[in-house]
């Protein structure tokens, strides 16, 4: 086990380089619907259990389920609302369960990434082969459903091996949803090819807005105005982006639903916003500064990977 | 070190879900359900009345609610005794005084214990759901089936024969089951369950053994979630419950018929610095046309009219 992960450089966050999203805007915003598929009776990992219950935990597993059949929609109409497409983070297995769903996604033209195949699936102890096989199986899981090349990861259940950037960089993605050291897109170390760090979120994250912080919906709506307002002030130094990570299964309930929405009117209604995916992030990011910034990091910039 | 291989098999990956308990279904591409009179949102309340042994055996976990300090805890055994004593009637007293009726949820030994709080709902004509035998005995993934066939025949002969009601309607206590326990319940002549929370509206289950229904028994809403799990005040209970109405009234203009579930628990509700609070609530709701306040059996039986 390693002590220091060596993941990227230190970086300070003053007297950085001017970034400067598409049209001037000052901030990128994504939102990160996790649109998830947790099973009811899977496997144990030796290191995690699946359930706080024995399987099945029909509670919890209910609670989750909620959002595909329930929450998804609601979310999704908020989002409209305020012209927000979603950059999925996917269990890929829905794909198979609920093309329902994928559908609806790919009608309103959102992104897909990587959430593993389920969220009840953790990497914790994979060997190599193993991890390859999951990250080319959703690969060509999401290419099959949905005609897109996948360019995001976040780890299911944000469980790692030491070398998960590494083959995340060798597959040709392009960026990672799995660190959270920064709010400006990051280039990562990795082996061969290049990955960057997307900033996503746990603060603003509804499962640890609501259940680690305990707050209410309307304090939630009013915790996700106060991140942009401070984001959006600091972006006018240097461009910022402000991801929401989001659970149909949670904030696609009735009483969270509105305060939700009311943020999203909030952020939209301001000028030099880019509302975009994270996928359209990355590549501005790429073809705009990330070389610069390796070169400023003292970092080799990697070469894109098909 | 690798996981074993089978870590990478995924024998349910299929169209659907992955059991073939229920079917998948988007709330929201559904025919829009009619309730009595035209109403818009259906008020479904449902205190749950419970016993909790000061000697739990904790098998598979202790419910919450269940014993927490080395025993003998008095300490817990009494708080929750205090709400079938006292907490229990200041909710009738406001249930009676908005004239909306419940489904009483009882452990079995809790109407055997106290006849009188069975009396209290078949002399209003409510609905008496089953809830079990007590807080200790589970239904869980592991329990042998006849022993749970057994669980179930217990709570419900005991409610049966004591309210004089079919009793119909089944919450397992915390909301926990085994595989078998809605293929147990229907065969037991159980017509809805309320543990499955993945829905806002009823639906169809396939069992083994007969017709059963899951009814939207809201955990998100419960006074237990809301007030303890999160540590609301009651003025966030009441703004809560008031923002789900508000959202379920205005999707039933173009959805249909919603339900709003309030589970209520009268150890934490029937305290007095909270029952205000629980009636601020339902005065708000009721302050809406088109609310109409009903059992479990009673929505469950409009819905499947709506159905045909």
């Amino acid at each position: 086990m390693m002590r220091d992960p060596k993941l990227y450089e230190f970086w300070p966050y003053i007297d950085r380089p001017k970034i400067t999203w598409p049209n001037g805007a000052r901030i990128a915003f994504w939102v990160a619907p996790n649109i998830e598929y947790y099973e009811l009776d899977p496997p144990t990992n030796p290191q995690r259990k699946p359930w706080a219950r024995p399987n099945p935990d029909v509670l919890h597993y209910a609670q989750r389920d909620y959002g595909n059949r329930a929450g998804h929609w609601r979310m999704m109409e908020a989002m409209d609302k305020y012209g927000v497409r979603g950059s999925i983070s996917l269990s890929v297995a829905l794909c198979q369960h609920h093309p329902e769903i994928i559908e609806a996604c790919i009608e309103r033209d959102w992104e897909f990434f990587s959430h593993g195949i389920y969220n009840t699936r953790y990497c914790y102890g994979m060997d190599e082969a193993q991890e390859r096989a999951i990250i080319e199986d959703a690969i060509k899981t999401v290419d099959d459903a949905t005609g897109q090349r996948i360019h995001g990861w976040l780890a299911p259940a944000l469980t790692h091996t030491e070398r998960t950037f590494d083959l995340l960089a060798e597959y040709g993605f392009k960026y990672t949803c799995d660190l959270f050291q920064d709010d400006q897109p990051q280039p990562i170390h990795v082996n061969k090819g290049r990955l960057i760090s997307m900033p996503y979120s746990l603060e603003v994250n509804d499962v640890i807005a609501y259940n680690s912080y305990l707050m209410s919906p309307r304090r939630y709506g009013d915790v996700l105005k106060m991140q942009f307002d401070q984001l959006y002030e600091e972006g006018a130094e240097s461009g910022t982006v402000m991801c929401i990570p989001l659970h149909a299964y949670l904030v696609g309930h009735p009483h969270r639903v509105g305060p939700f929405a009311d943020a999203l009117k909030y952020i939209t209604s301001h000028e030099d916003v880019w509302v975009a995916t994270a996928r359209e992030i990355a590549d501005y990011y790429y073809e705009n500064y990330y070389a610069g910034i390796c070169k400023l990091l003292g970092m080799t910039p990697g070469e894109e990977r098909a | 070190m690798s996981l074993p291989a089978d870590y990478l098999k995924y024998p349910w990956r299929r169209h659907g879900m992955d059991h073939d308990r229920y079917g998948f279904s988007n709330l929201f591409e559904r025919k829009p359900v009619a309730w009595p009179n035209s109403a818009r949102v259906a008020l479904w309340i449902v205190p749950a009345l419970e016993f909790f042994p000061l000697n739990p055996s904790g098998k598979p976990f202790k419910a919450p609610g269940s014993m927490v300090t080395p025993y003998p805890d008095f300490r817990h055994y009494t708080t929750r005794d205090y709400g079938n004593r006292v907490g229990i009637y200041r909710i009738f007293r406001v249930l009676d005084e908005l004239k909306i009726p419940a489904s009483v949820a009882f452990n079995s030994v809790v109407a055997e214990r106290y006849p009188a709080l069975l009396q209290e709902v078949t002399r209003r004509d409510w609905e008496v759901i089953a809830h079990g035998v007590d807080m200790d005995v589970l239904h869980y993934g592991g329990l042998d089936e006849a022993e749970e066939a057994g669980q179930i025949t217990t709570s419900l002969e005991a409610l049966r024969k004591a309210s004089g009601q079919p009793v119909t309607g089944w919450l397992s206590p915390a909301k926990s089951e085994s595989f078998a326990t809605p293929d147990l319940l229907a065969a037991q002549g159980v017509e809805y369950v309320c543990d499955w929370v993945n829905d806002d509206m009823p639906y169809a289950l396939n069992t083994a053994s007969g017709s059963l229904h899951s009814m939207p028994h809201s955990t998100e809403l419960s006074d237990r979630q809301i007030l303890i799990d999160y540590h609301f005040s009651e003025d966030d209970y009441v703004e809560q419950v008031c923002d789900a109405f508000d959202c379920l009234y205005a999707e039933s203009e173009k959805y249909g018929g919603r339900v709003l579930c309030l589970p209520v628990i009268p150890y934490i509700t029937g305290l007095p610095y909270r029952i205000r609070a629980f009636r601020r609530a339902l005065e708000y709701v009721l302050g809406h046309d088109g609310v109409w306040a009903a059992t479990g059996s009673d929505i469950l039986a409009a819905w499947r009219k709506a159905q045909a």
